[in-house]
């Protein structure tokens, strides 16, 4: 289970496959899209540009993007930290920190549950949205709607409607 | 018109195997054949895996030949598997348009 809508999220310091470590907290943003990616999974594939141009669209307006990898990379070796950090080299830079959750601590406390689920937190850093990016992972010109239309909201001081969508990905490799 | 054999390999943890059964069965209809003639097989264990040689979730085979074909870098077990179209994008569904081609050379055959 997720964490509740307007609950304040769980804090996390992780190392980032670009080098260095990222905090959820003292940054200081208008809202912050954290969401669960991962290597080898076809349908955080399929999203990955649209959540990359949502950040670049967003990151103006004071929005922070921040992508997690929680699979076991022992079962899932496409998912080790080293494969992490070879597809950063290889891709050019991510205009956001791609992290790593290698104990699957933050994964747990956020109850997420795919590749990919997003959550989008406000200044404060409560739960306004989870869910998928938007309805459809195989049309790209959905442009991740719903993350969108809930950042929206946030920025503008309303509750994004719906607060939640069904997400739909591959489960995250437990241990 | 031959009757080839149309095998559906899943696993029940990567969602994409309801639409993509779905499109099978559509394309077997729309060439002609019997939907009901695929054979359905679930792949539940690493074991299952290695003994399919299955590259992910969906597999359609046609004949024994695969119409999306794997990727050299494509490992196998119990994973949604990735397709990519031919612009590059990803996608966990095999190519509607190589699964009918390939079905249509396989029933002429």
């Amino acid at each position: 289970m997720a964490i509740e809508i307007s609950e304040h999220a769980p804090g996390f310091e992780l190392p980032a496959a670009g080098g260095g470590r990222e905090a959820l907290e003292g940054a200081g943003a208008a809202a912050t899209v954290v969401y669960w990616t991962c290597n080898h999974c076809p349908y955080a594939l399929a999203w990955h540009e649209r959540m990359l141009d949502a950040d670049r669209d967003y990151a103006a307006r004071g929005v922070r993007f921040l992508a997690i990898n929680s699979n076991d990379g022992e079962r899932y070796p496409a998912d080790s930290f080293e494969a992490m950090v070879e597809r950063i080299e290889s891709e050019g830079e991510w205009p956001h920190p791609y992290l790593h959750d290698p104990d699957q601590a933050v994964a747990r406390a956020w109850g997420a549950e795919k590749t990919p689920h997003v959550f989008v937190l406000d200044s404060e850093l409560r739960l306004r949205y989870h869910g998928a990016p938007d309805a459809d992972h195989e049309d790209a010109s959905h442009a991740a709607a719903y993350l969108r239309e809930s950042l929206d909201a946030v920025l503008e001081g309303r509750e994004p409607e719906p607060a939640t969508t069904p997400a739909v990905g591959c489960g995250i490799k437990w241990r | 018109m031959s009757r080839p054999r149309v095998e559906f390999l899943w696993w029940e943890q990567c969602p994409s195997w309801e639409r993509a059964l779905e499109e099978l069965r559509a394309a077997m209809s729309d060439a002609g054949a019997d939907p009901g003639a695929i054979e359905l097989r679930r792949v539940g264990s690493e074991r299952d895996a290695e003994r399919e040689r299955f590259p992910g979730s969906p597999t359609i085979r046609i004949d024994g030949e695969d119409p999306d074909p794997p990727g050299a870098g494509q490992p196998t077990g119990l994973l949604c598997r990735v397709y990519r179209r031919d612009d590059g994008r990803a996608s966990p569904l095999p190519d509607p348009d190589k699964v009918r081609a390939a079905l249509g050379r396989a029933l002429v055959s």
